[in-house]
């Protein structure tokens, strides 16, 4: 049982994030722009646990968001998927140890599924503005995320902290 | 790994794009959406007061925005009020120089210069005027001034582009004038009292009623003439009074004209000037 623990505290955590995504922080608009409190948690999952795990999150992210919205499912699994395998991936190899890192994925992420988002809902024929998603919606998202990167990262980090089995002796016996 | 959700994305996206609304995906979507609704719902009461705080903070900081945009709006538009009053005064004022100047009380043998009062003189003790038009306008010496309501002045100063005038209230201001009832005549200058006049020079075989209108004389002695025309209303009479030593009725009038509110005026300009 105790290899399901780590994916059930990360699914909880895409879960909860999902739901206050689609519940409140898409609603709070601030400066033109809303935070990605979903991609704010892939972000930290993927960093702590890594690429397959940030991917498998970012399926299951996006397929909850595009379930609660009604939107075509799918779209942000997709996106989500790319986003969270690609911070994994920097998480492991050159963002390794970097304090930056968080940051740094952050603002990557946030920018290319952006355009990435743009580009799926123009290629199904949505009707989508570059210039509002661009250029009025992005520099506050990704300005907003920033300042929510830390905390974010911090209580996920305490999350997935939490109840965690300790690998090796739980018990020492003296013997002699 | 990563790969294959990847495609299963994209597989996703294909047969949910490609399905009619009531495909089997379609049908799990709507399904999850069901089981994710109580969630949500949750989720929603637990964060409505958040969302409500935040809400009220975001419409205070709106509101005070909104505030001191609609005090800028407020004062912008008063002094547009103020403009179009003004304006509407100034319209109701020129339709009443051009009826006037239309009708059989404008005197004959002149022509007018319509122009606006720029400023006046800084103390009550001056009773000049300065009006808008000057010597290229045509504005002479001695020409007088008036409005429909009665006699302004005297142009006593001109410039290129500006005039001074002088008022019938100016002490120095001497007008020869005549009851327009009962054709007594004298002469019109300050009264004792602020804003004033007064009818000297009437003798006492001639008679004064209260409420008569007294207007210029307009005399015209051959080579010489009066500087203002005939039948210029200048004031009524408000009283009169005489005893046995004076030679002369007392005669006070109120001038027609309000020179507090003066502001566009006609200059007459003789025909033929001399």
């Amino acid at each position: 049982m105790r290899f399901l623990v780590e994916p059930a505290k990360v699914g909880v955590l895409i879960f909860v994030a999902a739901i206050l995504q689609v519940t409140l922080f898409s609603s709070a608009q601030i400066l033109g722009g809303t935070p990605d409190v979903v991609l704010l948690t892939l972000m930290a999952i993927a960093l702590l646990r890594g690429s397959v795990y940030g991917a498998s999150a970012g399926f299951a992210a996006g397929l909850l968001v595009d379930t609660a919205n009604l939107g075509t499912l799918g779209v942000t699994s997709l996106l989500l998927t790319i986003a969270g395998y690609w911070i994994g991936r920097y998480g492991e190899t050159t963002g390794r140890d970097r304090l930056h890192a968080p940051y740094v994925s952050v603002a990557v992420a946030t920018v290319l599924v952006q355009f990435g988002a743009l580009f799926l809902h123009y290629m199904l024929g949505d009707p989508v503005s570059a210039r509002i998603a661009l250029l009025d919606a992005l520099p506050a998202k990704v300005l907003l995320n920033l300042i929510l990167t830390l905390p974010v990262y911090a209580l996920v980090r305490r999350a997935l902290a939490f109840a965690t089995v300790p690998e090796g002796a739980t018990e020492v016996r003296l013997l002699g | 790994m990563a790969g294959a959700l990847v495609l299963l994305s994209i597989v996703l996206i294909t047969i949910y794009f490609r399905e009619s609304s009531g495909g089997g995906l379609h049908g799990v979507q709507s399904t999850g959406a069901a089981v994710l609704r109580p969630f949500e719902v949750g989720a929603e009461r637990v964060v409505a007061p958040f969302r409500d705080a935040y809400n009220w903070f975001a419409g205070l900081v709106h509101a005070k925005s909104e505030n001191a945009r609609l005090r800028t709006q407020v004062d912008k538009y008063r002094q547009l009020a103020i403009q179009s009053k003004n304006a509407v005064q100034e319209n109701s004022d020129l339709k009443r120089q051009l009826r006037f100047v239309g009708s059989p009380e404008f005197p004959s043998g002149f022509n007018y210069i319509a122009t606006e009062i720029v400023s006046r003189a800084p103390s009550e003790f001056q009773q000049q005027v300065t009006i808008a038009a000057g010597s290229v306008n045509g504005v002479r010496l001695d020409d007088p001034v008036v409005t429909p309501d009665g006699l302004v002045g005297l142009v006593t100063k001109v410039a290129h582009n500006e005039s001074q005038v002088s008022l019938v209230t100016d002490p120095a201001s001497k007008v020869s004038a005549m009851d327009n009832v009962t054709r007594a005549t004298g002469i019109v200058g300050v009264g004792q009292g602020r804003g004033t006049l007064i009818l000297d020079r009437v003798s006492k075989s001639q008679s004064i009623n209260p409420d008569d209108l007294i207007v210029t004389q307009g005399w015209r002695v051959p080579p010489l003439k009066s500087l203002y025309p005939h039948g210029i209303p200048i004031g009524y009479v408000t009283g009169a009074s005489q005893n046995d030593l004076d030679l002369y009725w007392n005669v006070q009038l109120h001038p027609n004209v309000d020179f507090g509110s003066l502001q566009n005026v006609l200059v007459l300009v003789p025909k033929k000037r001399h």
